[in-house]
């Protein structure tokens, strides 16, 4: 254990008593859409009071007081999937380093995927992940686990047990399921336990070997494509299947208008089914892989620019629950390769609120819109009590300068990996303070006038 | 004579981001350099003292040997590097093989590999000039070149003629490098084959796409045939050699398609029987020896516009 780590948990303890008041803030309330200039209480880890009333001098003396500057106050982002290297992949990511990067970032709650090895696909597995969270983690880490057995795509997992244990959600990750019995038997399996699947659409024999996706620009760069028809089409099946038994089904990622369109028929019909897009599909397209930028290289390819507005515009109406970063540390020696031999994946965590931000700062979606994604949406399809400004609920909180502007520096990333495809990007928005159950693990803390 | 325009690249990645004034540069260039290689003394100065490398991670008899001529005849030490006495068979990468190279301080790496790409990853890591030799599906620019050397001094112009490139477009640099650089010097150029082997998108870069023989050799000037590679050649793409031989060989009959004095073309190495008839490969109408012989002198006219670009050129 490192000692920031020793000091964050010591620290914890000493804290968790003593209230906290966040005051001069711009309250947004992602679920409500309701904005208030004020403050809010926190008292034993939830949220106590918020509202104009929450102003210096209203409350006792030993409170300790955060200055928002004006700065927005909102709950803390609920990131539906990152890769945190525990167990297996520590040379890539820890929990330490991921939940360093996530507290940075304002996310306050992962879920860990589980294409880990061995595979979260043991209850042993997803009390290893708990109990690492709760030494090394500075945000809340909640277990995903897989639905397949070994990620094989064959047998299904221990629901029960695995939901028993703490696992969140079931998810296959970017291995999409080929089976459609062995989906459709997961499906009807969950519905018994009250599981939420989590399934990537990919038709893999149609997406082959493709890199990027399929068409001209492909076709230029002399490299294979995956055409948006294999999301289309796994997504179509998947959807048939959600019919057929009813299970809770979130399609994440999903990546073409094409997947829109059967997202809406099949909200329309009223079935369980909600859906996922990462930050990377929602704020660039192929154009930016230029001169075969490996850092681009992502699983579903980014696609053309029409496909990134219809995604954006699904953000601003509802129909795309969700918004997540896909946290995927890639060390250089995966990364360092021509295009075609180079692993899928790019981090996120850290730039998964300026890169949304930027959607607000077009002018495509508002703050409050592109928050829900972040927070009350997962939170609801998680079916998890933090994401929103509710007396009562966990003090999972965020405060952000919301226009900030900076320049990204990889090498200042606390992800142990620095594959970021946004390197030297200009963005906006940054976090000032990054509270997990009433305590400050990243920023600004609290002080106490006396 | 020294031609009024310059070439101003680094490096040859592909024929994509050079302008016409430079590509005219280079056949100019190559032009000398058929004098020079006719010679009985071959040999001339301008690459003295420099160091050539081919890193060669594909297979290849007439690029590599080729450019190795074209080193030695330019004065340069050159230096064969083959993927199957090498430390790559070792699991070093690409990147390091090329920072070890680079280390040895050469002036030029001349660069095959597998993987679109690989040539702009190199160029990025090391300090010398990089020519791009062929790098997966997307562009091998000195084919395209002696390609449009071969048509030039043929057919004494270049624009205006109607260019059918026929077969595996799909997975061509050839075809990819010769639809830019034949398209920027005013041909028409077309691709003919069955659809499986056509890439998406590829009537935007400004082709007409033809998957009839009868049609796509229709007035055409060059006829322009492209190897099938074996692994793709049964099940995948196509149902048989015989059935494309069939429909997509060039033999006498579908050639007299094409205008009476077309000229025919092949990059090699040829699958004799598959795309193409030996009758035709070694027939009248046939600039296949002549193409390699160009090869030689616009592998030169690269270097030598390349190595005056180099610190101290």
């Amino acid at each position: 254990m490192g000692i920031a780590e020793k000091t964050t948990a010591r620290y914890r303890n000493l804290m968790s008593a003593s209230p906290t008041a966040f005051v001069n803030a711009r309250l947004v309330d992602p679920e409500t859409g309701a904005e208030t200039r004020g403050g809010l209480l926190v008292e034993d880890g939830r949220i106590l009071d918020f509202g104009e009333q929450i102003a210096p001098g209203a409350f006792s003396r030993d409170t300790g007081v955060i200055d928002c500057a004006g700065n927005v106050l909102s709950p803390g982002l609920i990131d539906l999937r990152a890769y945190v290297g525990e167990p297996g992949g520590e040379h890539r990511e820890s929990i330490a380093t991921a939940t360093a990067a996530a507290a940075a970032g304002g996310v306050t709650t992962l879920v860990a995927s589980p294409d880990t090895s061995p595979v979260t696909d043991d209850p042993a597995v997803v009390d290893f992940l708990k109990r690492r969270a709760r030494d090394h983690g500075r945000v809340r880490v909640l277990p995903a686990a897989a639905i397949s057995k070994g990620l094989d795509g064959k047998e299904i997992s221990e629901f029960g047990l695995l939901r028993e244990a703490g696992a969140v959600a079931f998810t296959d990750g970017s291995h999409s399921i080929r089976n459609s019995q062995t989906l459709r038997r997961a499906l009807t399996y969950a519905r018994d336990f009250d599981a939420l699947i989590v399934h990537f659409p990919e038709d893999r024999d149609l997406a082959g070997a493709g890199v990027m996706n399929a068409g001209e620009l492909a076709t230029r760069l002399g490299l294979s494509g995956a055409p948006r028809e294999a999301e289309a089409i796994a997504l179509d099946r998947d959807i048939r299947l959600v019919r057929m038994t009813g299970a809770r089904y979130c399609a994440a990622p999903i990546s073409t208008s094409l997947a829109l369109e059967t997202i809406a028929k099949a909200k329309a019909e009223g079935l369980p089914v909600s859906c996922g897009v990462t930050i990377n599909h929602l704020t660039l397209n192929e154009n930016d892989i230029g001169d075969y930028r490996t850092f681009l290289k992502v699983k579903p390819p980014l696609r053309r620019e029409e496909e990134r507005l219809a995604l954006v515009e699904a953000v601003a109406s509802g129909l795309i629950d969700i918004i997540f970063s896909d946290h995927d540390p890639q060390d250089v020696e995966t990364k360092r390769l021509p295009f075609a031999e180079a692993d899928f994946g790019a981090v996120g965590l850290e730039t998964l609120l300026p890169a949304a931000l930027r959607l607000v700062h077009a002018g495509a979606v508002s703050l409050p819109q592109v928050l829900r994604a972040m927070t009350s949406r997962p939170a609801d399809i998680l079916r998890l009590p933090q994401g929103r400004l509710k007396k009562g609920a966990p003090a999972d909180l965020i405060v952000f300068d919301p226009d900030e502007p900076f320049v990204l520096n990889k090498d200042v990333l606390k992800s142990r990996c620095k594959n970021t495809p946004f390197d030297e990007a200009r963005l906006q928005g940054v976090v000032k303070t990054t509270m997990v159950a009433g305590v400050v693990v990243h920023g600004k803390d609290a002080r106490i006038f006396s | 004579m020294s031609p009024a325009y310059t070439f101003s690249q680094r490096h040859l990645l592909g024929i994509e981001g050079l302008n016409r004034l430079e590509i005219l540069h280079l056949l100019d260039l190559a032009e000398e350099a058929v004098a020079v290689s006719r010679q009985v003394q071959k040999h001339k100065a301008s690459l003295a003292g420099r160091t050539l490398i081919n890193l060669f991670f594909e297979n290849s008899t007439r690029t590599q040997s080729s450019f190795e001529l074209a080193g030695k005849r330019l004065g340069a030490d050159v230096m064969n590097m083959s993927v199957a006495t090498s430390s790559v068979k070792k699991g070093e990468t690409l990147i390091d093989t090329a920072m070890t190279l680079n280390a040895m301080r050469p002036d030029i790496i001349v660069v095959r590999h597998a993987q679109a790409g690989a040539a702009h990853l190199l160029a990025r890591k090391v300090d010398c000039a990089v020519v791009n030799a062929g790098d997966g599906a997307h562009e091998h620019p000195t084919q395209a070149l002696l390609d449009a050397l071969t048509i030039r001094r043929n057919k004494g112009r270049i624009e205006n003629l109607n260019v059918a490139i026929c077969g595996d477009v799909l997975h061509s640099r050839v075809a990819r490098s010769n639809i830019i650089l034949l398209s920027a010097l005013g041909a028409r150029v077309r691709v003919v084959g069955p659809s499986t082997l056509m890439p998406t998108g590829i009537a935007n870069l400004g082709v007409e796409v033809y998957h009839t023989m009868r049609e796509g050799l229709k007035d055409a000037d060059i006829v322009m045939m492209l190897r099938l590679q074996r692994e793709r050649m049964s099940g995948a793409f196509i149902p048989s050699t015989r059935e494309y031989f069939r429909f997509f060989g060039l033999d006498a009959e579908k050639l007299a398609y094409a205008r009476p004095d077309a000229l025919v073309m092949h990059p090699g190495p040829m699958n004799r029987g598959v795309e193409i008839d030996s009758s035709v490969a070694d027939g009248d109408q046939s600039l296949i020896r002549e193409q390699v012989e160009m090869g030689v002198a616009v592998r030169m006219a690269v270097l030598e516009a390349l190595a005056r670009n180099l610190p101290n050129g």
